[in-house]
């Protein structure tokens, strides 16, 4: 159960976010908001065709178009840069092709770009780059993962030999013999199209060389400044402290703008090469064709039970599409190797199989999006363990409850290799099984099935690896930092200012922060400020993703806190001759704790330690400024965990499916907001329902994108969205002292898995089955007319 | 306007937030750049360009319009206002406190334009219910909040609007 706030503004406490009334007003400051002197504005010249040869790029007519200062070319920018290679190193035989930031002799992907148009507006930019005359010359284009790696499939980097980016296998037990020998194996096949991230506001950047000093500022929508600072010295060959990477407000992230771009690199290369900032702010088509993109996956899956209902065995196989180029830092073998890792996790069994492959294709890049992987492990192992039940004649329910890893195994290491220690499954499932009131919703399924109205009931169940440790990006070669930091001042004034290495996409965490401070210190949430995102003022750090933020800053902000409290109270203490563990802070004055009485303000401890420093002893050392970094050294994950149940309709005449509720139960350790963290599930699942009912990015069979407008993109908008019901469990992670978890993905991986289930459960009268997401209408039709 | 055909650059003369506005305006500009970019109003977001995702919502003669369909040449004659002129007359107070208490807004880039969706669905005084409140919105996008704590703070405000008689 949730700890009481140890104040009404402290940890615990539901207080609202400080900037939103900024935010809320017009005030924010987004990337495109920002102007620097003498700014100008890029636009990209982009391959129409998914492969093709360049045999000529003519920049003439465009270089004299009004407005237009330069237009680059790949001899001006690529030379610049150190090609990229997207390679885990510690994922043997993992592989792929250098990447330059621009084309040069052939495009790989419809929207590579190839040439950048730098004007006066960004407008005059527009209208030059469709100037720029290339001479394209079309090649055969894969876009699939199966054309990929049919024999005679066109290869499209043959220094490569084949499509294959990476092909992992796991093998735990004895899965062949379980499989032969079960009672029960459920086999299924399941496709993921791909998916975006579609963050509202798009991506950019301000990069601001200056000559003069050799040094750079980028101000960037990206989620983690220290990432790219270090990405922009080592490939620019720029001396790493002499570059400031700074987050501006940021219109939504969700991974997407984790991930590293060929047209932001080049847009600072272009600032480099001009010694004047240039923007670049991609417009929404760019947003369809450049961002990087998510899902896209086939996988065969089975499970093996005995006929007393027990699982034995899992096998997955999985094959995943990740576009032309391997993603650098932010590897493209991450969603399959989580999807194979993860699956199964929450059930107790012995035997699994998993393989993983990527596959090179002539599309945009596979990159990091909210859950990555862990949704698809979600929806493979919840589909199969309810179809098992169904099969079993059991309660979906009862069946978890059965099968999921007893109390007693933990902790424990599941097939998959996931270590589970302070996970929840039994409580968050009995939790949600009254929070949804599951059993009379299953009466009111039976009533209405009676009547021809088809309505069904998904449970999932996920397991969420949340603030990844030094162990999961060390070994990879990838310069990631899984470390936070804070640096706190108490000002003269008796308030606190705070500088985290953290950033803030919407997810809340800068107040998180703020009440951590506050608790920690002693003082009011009024009393404290926080900036975060800027890579030359705070300690380094991650920034936000894998849900990492409250967990890891959060705990660097607590130690940061009692460091300066400990420093306030011994100036305290030699100011009033009271001993220090005689002293505490409470409202933002320092306290005799026997007393109980005030002895000295925070402001007047502020005003001797700044200027009256006469006043105190000679060798009194003064430290009213500290700084703690926080990382778990040997930690790979800290595991989260959760249950969702959806309950919806499908209607058999038109294949549209109605979300009729949906609810979830989530255990991220302690919570610090509760607020918050009720947003970011609901805004997690909402995403999770648009993954399985709507989104998809359509390609012809050659690589053409079809839907590159928000009209034909279905992002989930609010008639289609059911209310959201929430309940919290909480595990606190005993290896911190604030014993928070990740929060951020668990909506997304849990809802994606509810409403596969769900919609199939609603069809199970009819032997229906759908298995391709999105389950557009279309497709609920198909099963329809297909039914066993 | 015959005669203004061909021409790059426009005289207008409107209202913006309740003041006097007098400009040469770019044929070709739409509203929510001739706002950005002119007159340094960046409130006004820009999420797709084409009428789709709400981020450009503005109030064109006391209704919600979208920027990005609205050419700057457009609103001579008329009255403009925005986030930034509704919030300093005070007429999103109410919408703006119950977004803030429920955390109806995160990376706040839907924000503009939803609240200018929500203040006239609330203005209107009808009573209505939240599967009402949802499908009027449905034309702003949002990607953060998944809408619930969004309708529950318009029902908030519609409901202490009918306590205090409107």
């Amino acid at each position: 159960m949730s700890e009481k706030a140890s104040s009404s503004t402290g940890v615990g406490a539901r207080i609202p976010r400080r900037e939103l009334k900024r935010l809320l007003s017009g005030h924010g400051r987004y990337i495109d908001d920002i102007a620097l002197p003498r700014m100008l504005h890029a636009c990209f010249v982009r391959s129409p065709h998914p492969h093709a040869k360049i045999a000529s790029v003519d920049v003439a007519a465009a270089r004299g178009a009004p407005g237009v200062a330069v237009v680059f070319t790949a001899a001006d920018i690529n030379p610049k840069c150190e090609p990229f290679v997207g390679v885990a190193l510690h994922r043997p035989g993992h592989r792929s092709a250098p990447q330059r930031l621009l084309a040069e002799e052939r495009a790989v992907w419809q929207g590579q770009p190839v040439a950048v148009v730098v004007a006066e507006s960004r407008a005059e930019a527009e209208d030059a780059t469709e100037l720029v005359a290339i001479e394209w010359k079309p090649l055969p284009a894969v876009g699939d993962q199966l054309q990929a790696i049919a024999p005679g499939a066109p290869v499209i980097h043959a220094e490569l030999g084949d499509n294959i980016a990476f092909d992992f296998s796991l093998e735990k037990g004895a899965p062949a013999t379980a499989f032969a020998d079960a009672d029960i194996v459920i086999e299924e096949e399941l496709r993921f199209e791909r998916q975006m991230a579609m963050t509202l506001e798009t991506r950019g950047l301000i990069a601001d060389f200056n000559p003069a000093e050799g040094s750079l500022t980028v101000i960037h929508a990206h989620q983690s400044p220290f990432q790219m600072q270090e990405v922009f010295s080592r490939h620019l060959k720029i001396p790493e402290h002499k570059i400031r990477v700074i987050a501006p407000d940021i219109g939504g992230g969700f991974g997407m703008k984790l991930n590293l771009y060929a047209d932001e690199i080049a847009t600072v290369v272009a600032s480099m090469l001009l010694g004047r900032p240039v923007k670049f702010c991609a417009d929404r088509l760019e947003s369809f064709v450049s961002d990087s993109q998510a899902r896209d996956h086939r996988i065969k899956c089975r499970i093996a039970l005995n006929k007393t209902g027990e699982i034995t065995a899992m096998e997955m196989d999985d094959i995943s599409a990740v576009g032309a180029y391997g993603m650098p830092l932010r590897f493209n073998v991450a969603e399959g190797m989580m999807a194979i890792t993860l699956a199964g996790a929450p059930y107790k069994f012995e035997n699994y199989k998993g393989r993983t492959r990527s596959v090179y294709v002539n599309k945009n890049l596979i990159g990091m999006y909210r859950g990555v992987g862990m949704p698809l492990a979600c929806v493979a192992t919840e589909l199969l363990t309810d179809l098992a039940a169904e099969k079993l004649g059991l309660d979906t329910v009862e069946f978890k409850r059965r099968n999921y890893w007893p109390k007693a195994s933990l902790p424990c290491v599941t097939p998959g290799g996931q270590k589970l220690q302070n996970v929840s499954f039994h409580e968050c499932l009995e939790k949600l099984v009254r929070l949804m009131d599951y059993d009379a919703l299953r009466k009111e399924q039976a009533q209405l099935r009676a009547r021809g109205v088809y309505r069904g009931i998904g449970i999932a169940t996920f397991c969420e690896q949340t603030a990844y440790g030094p162990p999961y990006y060390g070994p990879s070669g990838a310069s990631i930092s899984t470390q936070d930091g804070c640096t706190l001042r108490l000002e003269p004034s008796g308030a606190v200012r705070c500088i985290t290495s953290l950033t803030d996409q919407g997810q809340g965490t800068l107040t998180s922060v703020a009440q951590i401070v506050a608790d920690s210190v002693g003082v009011s949430i009024e009393q404290v400020s926080v900036a975060g995102g800027d890579s030359a003022i705070s300690p380094y750090g991650g920034g936000a993703w894998a849900s990492r933020g409250t967990a890891i800053g959060g705990e660097a902000a607590l130690r940061a806190g009692l460091m300066l409290k400990q420093n306030i109270l011994a100036l305290a203490s030699a100011v009033t001759q009271t001993p220090a563990d005689a002293l505490s802070i409470a409202d933002g004055e320092v306290i005799n704790t026997r007393s109980g009485q005030a002895v000295i303000s925070l402001a007047d401890v502020g005003r001797i330690g700044y200027f009256r420093q006469d006043t105190l002893p000679a060798d009194f050392d003064v430290q009213l400024s500290v700084s703690a970094s926080f990382v778990a050294n040997d930690k790979m994950y800290y595991m989260a965990n959760g249950v969702q149940g959806s309950y919806v309709e499908v209607d058999c005449e038109t294949g549209f499916t109605t979300m009729l509720g949906q609810w979830a139960v989530d255990d991220c350790g302690r919570v610090i907001n509760p607020l918050l963290v009720d947003e970011q599930v609901r805004g997690g699942i909402v995403q999770g329902i648009g993954a399985a009912l709507f989104e998809e990015c359509i390609f012809s069979d050659d690589a053409n994108l079809l839907n590159g407008t928000m009209a034909d993109y279905l992002v989930p908008m609010a008639a289609e969205m059911p209310d959201i019901v929430l309940d919290h469990v909480e595990t606190p992670e005993p290896s911190t002292r604030l014993g928070a978890k990740g929060i951020g993905e668990g909506g997304l991986i849990g809802a994606m898995g509810s409403v596969w289930v769900a919609v199939n459960d609603a069809l199970k009268p009819l032997g229906a089955k759908v298995r391709h997401q999105p389950f557009t209408p279309e497709r609920i039709l198909d099963a329809l007319a297909r039914r066993e | 306007m015959t005669d203004l055909l061909g021409e790059d650059e426009l005289a207008i003369e409107a209202t913006l937030n309740g003041k006097p506005l007098k400009r040469r305006v770019k044929a070709r500009q739409h509203l929510a750049d001739f706002l950005r970019e002119e007159l340094q109003l960046t409130g006004t977001h820009l999420g797709c360009e084409y009428g789709i995702c709400g981020a450009c919502t503005v109030m064109i003669d006391g209704r919600v319009a979208r920027g990005c369909l609205t050419l700057a040449a457009q609103i001579s004659g008329k009255s403009v206002d925005t986030i930034e002129g509704l919030t300093e007359s005070g007429k999103l107070a109410r919408l703006q406190r119950e977004f803030i208490a429920r955390n109806a807004a995160q990376c706040g880039f839907c924000s503009s334009g939803m609240l200018l969706t929500a203040y006239e669905l609330v203005r209107s005084g009808r009573s209505i219910s939240r599967a009402e409140i949802r499908d009027f919105i449905s034309g702003n996008m949002c990607r953060c909040t998944g809408y619930h704590a969004i309708v529950d703070a318009v029902e908030a405000v519609i409901a202490k609007n009918a306590e205090k008689g409107g």
